[in-house]
């Protein structure tokens, strides 16, 4: 067998008192697609970064082609034909294509040459994209194309691709497959970080996997399954199965009608929504990221005032009452609860210097009658959701911007429903979780279902959205595409749905509108 | 009757110190660093200047002195000065990575403060009568026009009769734009500014651009402030009296849009609002406008922010990391 592209042997880093790898050895060969799995906060981004040159390393050597090497610098990285595509994209806004691409390089600058070499790079995987357009008016697969590009452009080997398909509908994943398998075909060794197991299965040669910042081995794709490696991943045995219990006796409980809504540059984000939402279901929803998500869930919980349309919320007797115009406290005190997971997680919700108990005062504050802020409840609450979800946390006093992603979210939406909701507004409540935190999120939603909760889930995995969801509602540039009936349906329709409105009307906010208006 | 041959020259003359601070904090807020010091740099660059000049018109006290080293050892010490306040800024900002905005104010008091300091001193040691420094004869050599500029009529006065340093703060800002927008460099210095960590995983030295990029800015703002005291004020030094010229500087780099060539329109457009006050015919009767008149540049300046502001082009934006330090081993 020819020699190993990377061999990584006894890495070991650590951050301050955190050890993110310890004693790794990992080896990544030509011509095949390896996946590294773990959970979160495992320490795969962290042993990729510190081969792409970001981070360098306490202890350990680095092989590459059979030569030590040290990479101290992401420059060196470049210059042993080492490239990193990260999962938060590195890219400048404000420069076209190529101008990224060629960003970091030396001698003489000569754009139409350098597009001239990217239009080449493109033809041979069967990449398509524009070298004069600028970043911030591309849509997320066309930039990570730029990422690839930029990686291919400086003639690297070994190419890793951190979490790519997280941002990416199912039929740009598949396009981004057959551009790996070309790239592989091309004798480059390619590593792929990734939470999806279907995506290990269809696309990795090998998978490789750590626990808890130690490498724990590494099998064939063909000899093993989703459950094999998900045991290995978390250290005992998973179940994978997301129940979908029927909804009993469901009611309407949020009925949105002709719901408009208006950005601040009055643009429409929404228009003409309309849906039920029923105690005891699951109404997943399901959209291109940007499609309008936000704006519904927050038109609901009342931080998004709307142009037109209505939003009623029906009590357990049949009463309804209008929630447009409402303040969100009022609403809040209905009993509609709001656990968006935005793209920082941080940003709404939780407060990030605060810590674990403070934060579950932010929901209680309100009640007390004494000047004094009561400390003894929320700091039982927070006790009691560590305990539940089995949060990682040093201490209930820790600030809750040091825990990983999955117990950040873990105490956000253990929060929420510790409020006994009646209506549970959750928005990616899963976005960069590993496996195993992905699940406890889903059987915590299970079990507010179960009680007759009204659950509305915006989801970015369709795979996830399908067993879940009760019915799952299409948005597409604001419009609703459909509502279907998730046993009834496949990833392929809903994927389609996802783009399908955006090509027969008006409203094509999603679409790059430029293109030419840099010539 | 507005004489405009005569106000031209007193407009650019004016603008000139603007130009050289905008240029060099154009050139330092593209590497993401905002250098809210460039007012106290203005200040050191002038004052070394002066150190520097005080100190050769004293050695040479009573015979000639040389042209070249008149012009030499001023410059010299001015750029020393403001590259010193420099080095001081990136060493709190770039490597200690202390909070840009409370660096670049405590910069600006130093500065003044130094200045002022030796400013005091120096008058104390020439023994002068009038609280300020006279180097009438460095002076001579800093706004020497072109030999030919009074044979030429009004063009001779509207393009010919600067100072060397006139031109070089045009021909800098000239220069910086070319380096900013058409080289490799200047991609590279752009997007540190704009997303160091995307700079620093293509492999460019965010801390090594960052500094180049904040010391050779602040040379260039030093030299305002030496044109200042040699050319514009005759070479008289009296403490306070380069006045807010390093904050109009400032507000330049926003109105410029962060491009040196608009800098170079603004900052005479800024100088002829500094003096019009002058060539506004009043009368005796309505001297009290005068000073309403003198409010031109300031207001203009508040204008030029709320509108500006309201631009939504991305390429207009302030560099998006402006103010932010990098680390990069950062979680």
């Amino acid at each position: 067998m020819a020699e190993a592209a990377v061999k990584l042997v006894n890495i070991t880093k650590s951050f301050g008192q955190v050890r993110a790898n310890y004693n790794v050895s990992l080896e990544i060969n030509k011509g095949e697609i390896l996946a590294l799995l773990g959970e979160n906060g495992s320490g795969k981004t962290t042993l990729m970064n510190m081969l792409s040159g970001i981070y360098y390393p306490d202890e350990g050597q680095i092989f590459i082609n059979g030569k030590e090497v040290s990479i101290s610098s992401p420059k060196i990285a470049y210059e042993l034909g080492i490239g990193m595509v990260h999962q938060h994209f590195k890219l400048v806004d404000v420069l076209t294509a190529t101008e990224n691409i060629i960003l970091g390089l030396e001698g003489k600058l000569n754009k139409k040459e350098a597009a001239a070499k990217i239009k080449e790079i493109c033809d041979k995987y069967g990449f398509e994209i524009n070298p004069d357009q600028k970043i911030y008016d591309m849509s997320v697969s066309q930039k990570q194309t730029v990422e690839i590009v930029k990686v291919l452009y400086r003639g690297a080997n070994i190419l890793i691709l951190d979490e790519p398909t997280a941002v990416l509908t199912p039929q740009e994943s598949e396009k981004l497959f057959n551009v790996m398998r070309n790239m592989k075909a091309d004798g480059k060794a390619l590593v792929i970080i990734t939470h999806k197991m279907h995506e290990v299965e269809s696309i990795s040669d090998r998978v490789a996997i750590l626990r808890k910042g130690e490498y724990v081995g590494s099998m064939m794709t063909k000899d093993t399954n989703a459950s094999e490696m998900t045991d290995m991943m978390v250290g005992r045995s998973v179940s994978l199965n997301i129940e979908r219990p029927k909804p009993v006796d469901p009611k309407p409980r949020i009925k949105v009608e002709c719901l408009t809504v208006k950005n601040i540059e009055g643009i429409d984000k929404l228009k003409d929504v309309s849906f039920t939402a029923r105690s005891g279901e699951i109404l997943g929803i399901a959209g291109i990221s940007g499609s309008g998500q936000k704006e519904l869930l927050e038109a609901i919980a009342g931080l998004q005032p709307a142009e037109s349309g209505s939003i009623k919320y029906i009590n357990e007797n049949g009463e309804e009452e209008e929630l447009l115009g409402k303040d969100p406290r009022k609403i809040e005190e209905l009993g509609v609860a709001l656990s968006f997971v935005p793209e920082d997680r941080l940003g709404m919700g939780l407060v990030g210097n605060m810590d674990l108990s403070d934060n579950m005062m932010l929901r209680s504050f309100r009640k007390g009658k004494s000047p004094f802020t009561e400390r003894k409840s929320p700091h039982s609450l927070a006790e009691k959701v560590v305990d539940d979800l089995e949060v990682v946390t040093p201490s209930i006093e820790t600030p809750v911007r040091r825990l990983s992603g999955g117990n950040v979210q873990k105490i956000l939406v253990g929060r929420e429903i510790a409020h006994a909701p009646t209506v549970l507004l959750t928005a990616y409540a899963v976005r960069g979780l590993d496996i195993n935190s992905s699940y406890t999120i889903y059987d915590l939603i299970n079990q507010q279902k179960k009680k007759g909760v009204a659950v509305i889930f915006v989801g970015e995995d369709l795979d996830v959205l399908l067993e879940i969801s009760d019915k799952i509602l299409v948005l597409c540039g604001g419009r609703v595409s459909g509502i279907v009936n998730a046993e009834e349906t496949d990833k392929n329709t809903v994927g389609l749905m996802m783009t399908k409105v955006m090509t027969d009307n008006e409203n094509k906010e999603e679409n790059p509108k430029t293109g030419d208006s840099d010539e | 009757m507005f004489d405009i041959v005569a106000f031209i020259p007193r407009a650019i003359g004016q603008s000139v110190p603007l130009l050289f601070g905008c240029s060099g904090e154009i050139l330092t807020e593209k590497s993401g660093n905002l250098n809210l010091g460039i007012p106290g740099v203005m200040y050191v660059g002038g004052i070394s200047g002066v150190i520097g000049a005080f100190f050769y018109e004293q050695h040479c006290a009573g015979g000639n002195m040389n042209g070249f080293l008149a012009i030499m050892i001023p410059l010299l010490c001015s750029l020393l000065g403001s590259l010193i306040m420099g080095l001081i800024y990136c060493l709190l900002t770039v490597t200690l990575r202390a909070n840009q905005n409370v660096t670049g104010l405590a910069m600006t008091t130093f500065g003044v403060g130094i200045g002022n300091f030796f400013g005091g001193s120096l008058i104390k040691l020439s023994g002068a009568d009038v609280p300020s420094i006279a180097l009438s004869r460095t002076s001579a050599f800093y706004s020497r026009a072109l030999p030919f500029a009074s044979k030429m009529g009004w063009f001779g006065k509207v393009f010919l009769s600067y100072g060397f340093l006139c031109y070089a703060a045009f021909i800098i800002a000239i220069v910086s734009a070319i380096i900013l927008f058409k080289t490799r460099k200047g991609l590279h210095l752009r997007a540190v500014g704009e997303n160091p960590s995307t700079a620093d995983a293509a492999g460019i030295n965010v801390s090594r651009y960052k500094y180049f990029a904040t010391c050779i800015g602040c040379m260039i703002a030093g030299l305002g402030g030496l044109y200042y005291v040699m050319d514009y004020a005759s070479g008289v030094w009296s403490n306070d009296a380069f006045g807010d010229r390093g904050w109009l500087a400032i507000a330049l780099v926003i109105f410029s849009i962060w491009n040196p060539l608009i800098g170079i329109f603004a900052s005479i457009l800024f100088g002829g609002l500094y003096i019009v006050y002058l060539y506004i015919p009043t009368g005796m009767d309505y001297m009290e406008f005068k000073e309403l008149y003198k409010m031109i540049p300031y207001v203009v300046t508040l204008l030029v922010l709320v509108l500006t502001s309201m631009r939504n082009k991305k390429e207009n934006q302030p560099p998006a990391s402006l103010g932010l330090s990098f680390f990069r081993e950062e979680r």
